[in-house]
């Protein structure tokens, strides 16, 4: 039986790494990649206390129904998150946000 | 363990106003595959069926408003509340499909698809008021979410909408993560995502206080970012100014609408028992909110982007009421935006009717001597500039005086004398526009075009009218927002 430090310090090791590519990558895709793992990270801490949890009886399945969303919302915004760094690649031939920099002001 | 679904308890007419939208939004898109090159009529009546499915909406949702019901075992609700935003979304969908007609088929021509994503953006927006629970409220603000990126980056050939829609797509995923993850550890905290479940754990002090404070704090940077509060509002100049003035206009006034609605609800029904956690953080932010939206729009050349500054300064009034912690905060709130919706809507108008092709934006030389050239369009957009600005009789004086009420009303009496100082130093970018198209020559005399047409007319009519009647007769309509929010044991 693996306790649930070790499911939630995987979580918050998956979350940092997602945050960090977040913030420093300058590459939209991997920019990208960096919420997706942030995301999964998220639906790892929310099966764990689920199973875990001693606020709540597991017969209630707020938890699981929560990461499922999760999932399926992950899915939809990488969906439109490529559909769109197409769009961009297509107009500026670059995906660098360095380079995206014709809105300031 | 045994699971039953009671069908009694899944009460469709709570969210009978969002399907009537997405059953229009089906009718759009099924016009629109019907539309061939050799006849495209199909596609040119896609506007007036989204038109007609926002006022069938509202028609729908006047007959189920005064019953107060909760469904999906308290999911969602609809409550006064809830009715109130949905009319908001409704306006503001309303307003931004009628600046839409002749706009969009200049840049895309894909209309039908607008109009439907138009459509379900606002299905998402009226679920953000309704949803009572934190799965509800994830679920809500992604369906409108992503819509709206798309929507942004709408005119594919511009490298400036699309750079706007990769820069909010990039910000806004980033922030539901954050968003997510603070949903997350408030269910560790509590063993609960309802927000009724929440107050309950919480009132009786069995909550894991640390789980539940980290989780407030996400979720708090979750909604700031969506109502653009100084520091998560680094995305709003960018996209207000890169994205079709249309979708611009709609998304400033629903995005705004729909997020803080969903924020009071969360604030007050779900977490009034750790109001002490979180009061004095949303007062600095809203301090700060303030400050950064009206010193900023003071620099800003570009129309759009003074709008989009002033557009935070705004989201700082709002949050005022907020972190009063008041019940009278959530009816202040909603009609502000009420009037709100008038107001920016018809400057935005304004704006788009200035801005040349393909340029999609104004600077503020264009207004200069616009009284002179243009006196119907200086006129109008002067009362929007005077009503933003929170001049009486209009609009926005009312909805400013019961925000701020609301700040006193929960004994932040520095934070509503703080809100008004910043009104005083906002008035001034106001008026500097006015200014400019009344005593300043015409910078250039060949681009002297104004886009007008007969949809985009009839939009600024309501806008005005809208601003000028709901500030001479406020009565009506502060009754209809008032004790709006269905609370905790209330």
């Amino acid at each position: 039986m693996v306790s649930q430090t070790w499911y939630l310090a995987l979580a918050a090791f998956v979350f940092s790494c997602g945050l960090y590519a977040a913030l420093t990558r300058r590459n939209a895709i991997a920019v990208l990649i960096g919420i997706e793992l942030m995301l999964n990270a998220v639906n790892i801490n929310l099966v764990t206390f689920w199973r875990y949890g001693s606020m709540a009886p597991m017969e209630q399945l707020s938890g699981q129904v929560f990461s499922l969303f999760v999932i399926a919302i992950a899915g939809a915004e990488a969906a439109v998150g490529l559909a769109l760094i197409i769009s961009v690649y297509r107009t500026r031939h670059t995906v660098n946000l360095d380079e995206l920099d014709m809105l300031k002001g | 363990m045994e699971t039953t679904l009671d069908l009694s308890t899944l009460n469709l007419a709570v969210v009978l106003p969002e399907l009537t939208l997405i059953v229009f939004a089906i009718l759009v898109m099924a016009a629109d595959v019907f539309a061939t090159p050799k006849n495209p009529a199909p596609r040119q009546w896609t506007p007036w069926i989204a038109l007609a499915g926002v006022v069938a909406a509202a028609i729908v949702n006047l007959s189920v408003s005064g019953r107060e019901v909760t469904l999906f075992q308290g999911a969602a609700i609809l409550d006064k509340f809830a009715v109130g935003l949905n009319y908001i979304i409704l306006l503001a969908t309303g307003l931004g499909i009628l600046l839409s007609v002749k706009y969009i088929p200049r840049i895309n021509k894909q209309v039908g698809e607008y109009y439907a994503l138009t459509l379900l953006t606002a299905t998402g927006m009226m679920m953000m008021g309704a949803a009572l629970d934190l799965i509800t409220l994830f679920l809500a603000l992604e369906i409108f979410s992503l819509a709206l990126y798309i929507l942004s980056g709408l005119n594919r050939t511009s490298p400036r909408s699309t750079e706007a829609a990769i820069k909010y797509f990039l910000l806004g995923a980033f922030s539901s993560a954050f968003f997510a993850y603070g949903g997350a550890l408030i269910y560790a905290g509590t063993g609960t995502t309802q927000y009724y479940g929440i107050a309950q754990v919480t009132a009786a002090g069995l909550a894991n206080t640390p789980l539940l404070y980290a989780g407030i704090a996400l979720l708090v940077a979750g909604f700031g970012f969506k109502v653009s509060l100084v520091p998560f509002h680094s995305w709003t100049p960018d996209v207000y100014q890169g994205a079709p003035t249309p979708v611009t206009a709609f998304m400033s006034v629903g995005t705004k609408a729909a997020a803080f609605a969903a924020f009071f609800r969360v604030m007050l029904v779900a977490l009034p028992f750790s109001y002490g956690a979180w009061s004095m953080p949303l007062a600095l932010l809203a301090v700060i909110t303030m400050a950064v939206g009206n010193f900023a729009a003071l620099q800003q050349r570009s129309l759009k982007r003074m709008l989009a500054y002033s557009s935070i300064a705004h989201a700082g009034y709002i949050l005022t009421a907020l972190a009063g912690g008041a019940a009278e905060g959530a009816d202040a709130a909603l009609f502000y935006l009420f009037t709100y919706a008038f107001m920016n809507i018809g400057a935005f108008a304004v704006v788009m009717a200035l801005e040349e092709m393909g340029a999609e934006d104004a600077m503020q030389d264009r207004a200069k001597g616009l009284g002179k050239t243009h006196p119907i369009m200086a006129f109008l957009m002067a009362i929007f500039m005077f009503g933003l600005s929170g001049m009486p009789p209009l609009a926005g004086f009312y909805g400013k005086v019961l925000l701020f009420e609301a700040a006193v009303a929960g004994g932040m009496i520095w934070l509503a004398i703080a809100a008004v100082a910043f009104t005083a130093v906002g008035a001034v970018y106001y008026l500097r526009v006015i200014a400019n198209m009344y005593f300043a020559d015409p910078v250039d005399e060949s681009a002297d075009e104004v886009n007008r047409s007969l949809p985009l007319d009839v939009g600024l009519a309501i806008a005005v009218a809208g601003t000028i009647l709901v500030g001479v007769f406020p009565g009506f309509w502060m009754n209809a927002f008032q004790q709006s929010m269905a609370l905790f044991g209330g």
